[in-house]
């Protein structure tokens, strides 16, 4: 079955068709949640997918050795476990990110992104697949977060990866790096992007 | 006084929804009716207070006297998917018509990441007691629910309305969402 699937396809798909943010909405909360800069974003999305792509790689290689009752929280202790690893490295080495992600790293157990992944693909597929379809849905996710993350930081402190391009005290849209910015920006990014997306299909 | 704070800062100040984003999954998806996102927010009353409850203890007296803290989540998370799971089955014998109006809602509680954030945001408040937890809990789950219900009343609205195109569905709610948590920001130095 493995060989039916086009690589290419399989690996392309979660950065447009399927992308989890613009077109699943899976994740939604720490999309939200630290988008406030365009660093931050990048960092979020870099953690989650280092998640996704080791617990796809665990899921597939031990899928047959599950029982089907108890695959959920089997799946959810997987992730859980590099959820932890993600969180002591991101201390040691990155405080700074540490900080600012707070209790969004923890979070990423509940990322609904990672154990849909881990549910309706890694379950299913051998381990080649399964590491380039968590490839492809982590870059998906970490596009978008990072766009999410600059629009709000060009507009809403007039930088972009802490380079400052507007003046010292100029007066910048503060309301998106505030809370409400976040819904607003996401509701017209997800616009753009479909309209991108059906011109494509 | 302490205790009015709390609930005042939860439910208004720092909403758990609008402003922390946290439950961002079901406040999206339960939201369509305002009779399934009073169920909904009656379930997470029920299972976030429980679960702040259990966590609580278990990282007071399990973990940190054991020097455990680095399994806070890995344990958090299956202590609340055994009790979501618990839960249900006591209410199902127990109590037929309660569980008749939050059953359905109760397995997606696992996923809601409210309760496991909550959870956690309890430890690392100022002076932390076991009943303040609960009642931090309580106010959170108040906070999820207000939001909930009158973000639901809004869709209804939305339902109706004349939208262009591109617009309708996800973007609306989206930006509907958005302004919601702009009226939430003019409580923002109440306490």
């Amino acid at each position: 079955m493995a060989e039916s699937i086009n690589q290419k396809e399989n690996f392309l798909k979660g950065i447009i068709k399927e992308n989890p943010i613009f077109v699943m909405l899976l994740g939604m909360c720490p999309t939200l949640g630290v988008t406030s800069s365009a660093f931050n974003g990048l960092g979020m999305g870099i953690a989650t997918m280092f998640v996704l792509l080791m617990s796809n790689i665990v899921v597939s290689l031990v899928k047959s050795q599950i029982p089907s009752k108890v695959r959920i929280p089997a799946f959810i202790i997987i992730i859980a476990s590099f959820v932890t690893i993600v969180e002591m490295v991101l201390e040691a080495f990155v405080p700074f990110l540490y900080e600012q992600l707070g209790i969004f790293i923890p979070l990423i157990v509940v990322n609904c992104l990672i154990l849909g992944r881990a549910e309706a693909f890694a379950s299913k597929n051998n381990v080649w697949s399964s590491i380039l379809d968590a490839l492809g849905m982590g870059l998906g996710f970490t596009i978008a977060l990072t766009i999410l993350g600059s629009v709000r930081e060009i507009l809403g402190s007039g930088s972009i990866f802490d380079f400052k391009f507007v003046a010292e005290n100029a007066n910048t849209f503060i309301l998106f790096i505030l809370p409400p910015g976040a819904f607003i920006a996401l509701a017209y990014l997800t616009v753009f992007f479909n309209k991108i997306s059906t011109k494509k299909a | 006084m302490e205790y009015i704070i709390i609930l005042i800062g939860a439910v208004f100040v720092n909403n758990i929804v609008l402003s922390q984003f946290l439950g961002i999954c079901p406040f999206l998806g339960v939201s369509s009716k305002v009779s399934t996102s009073v169920g909904m927010a009656g379930a997470v009353l029920f299972v976030m207070t429980i679960a702040t409850l259990a966590t609580y203890m278990l990282h007071e007296f399990i973990l940190v006297p054991a020097g455990l803290e680095y399994l806070r989540t890995i344990t958090f998370i299956l202590v609340i998917a055994a009790l979501v799971q618990m839960v249900e089955i006591i209410l199902k014998k127990v109590s037929p018509p309660l569980y008749q109006a939050l059953g359905v809602f109760l397995p997606l509680i696992t996923t809601n990441c409210a309760v496991l954030g909550v959870a956690i945001l309890a430890l690392g408040m100022e002076n932390a007691s076991l009943i303040k937890a609960v009642f931090f809990a309580i106010a959170n789950s108040i906070g999820f629910g207000l939001a909930l219900i009158i973000f639901a009343s809004l869709r209804e609205h939305l339902e109706l309305a004349d939208l262009p195109k591109g617009m309708k569905g996800v973007p609306i709610n989206l930006l509907a969402a958005g302004l919601l948590s702009l009226a939430f920001l003019g409580f923002t130095g109440l306490v």
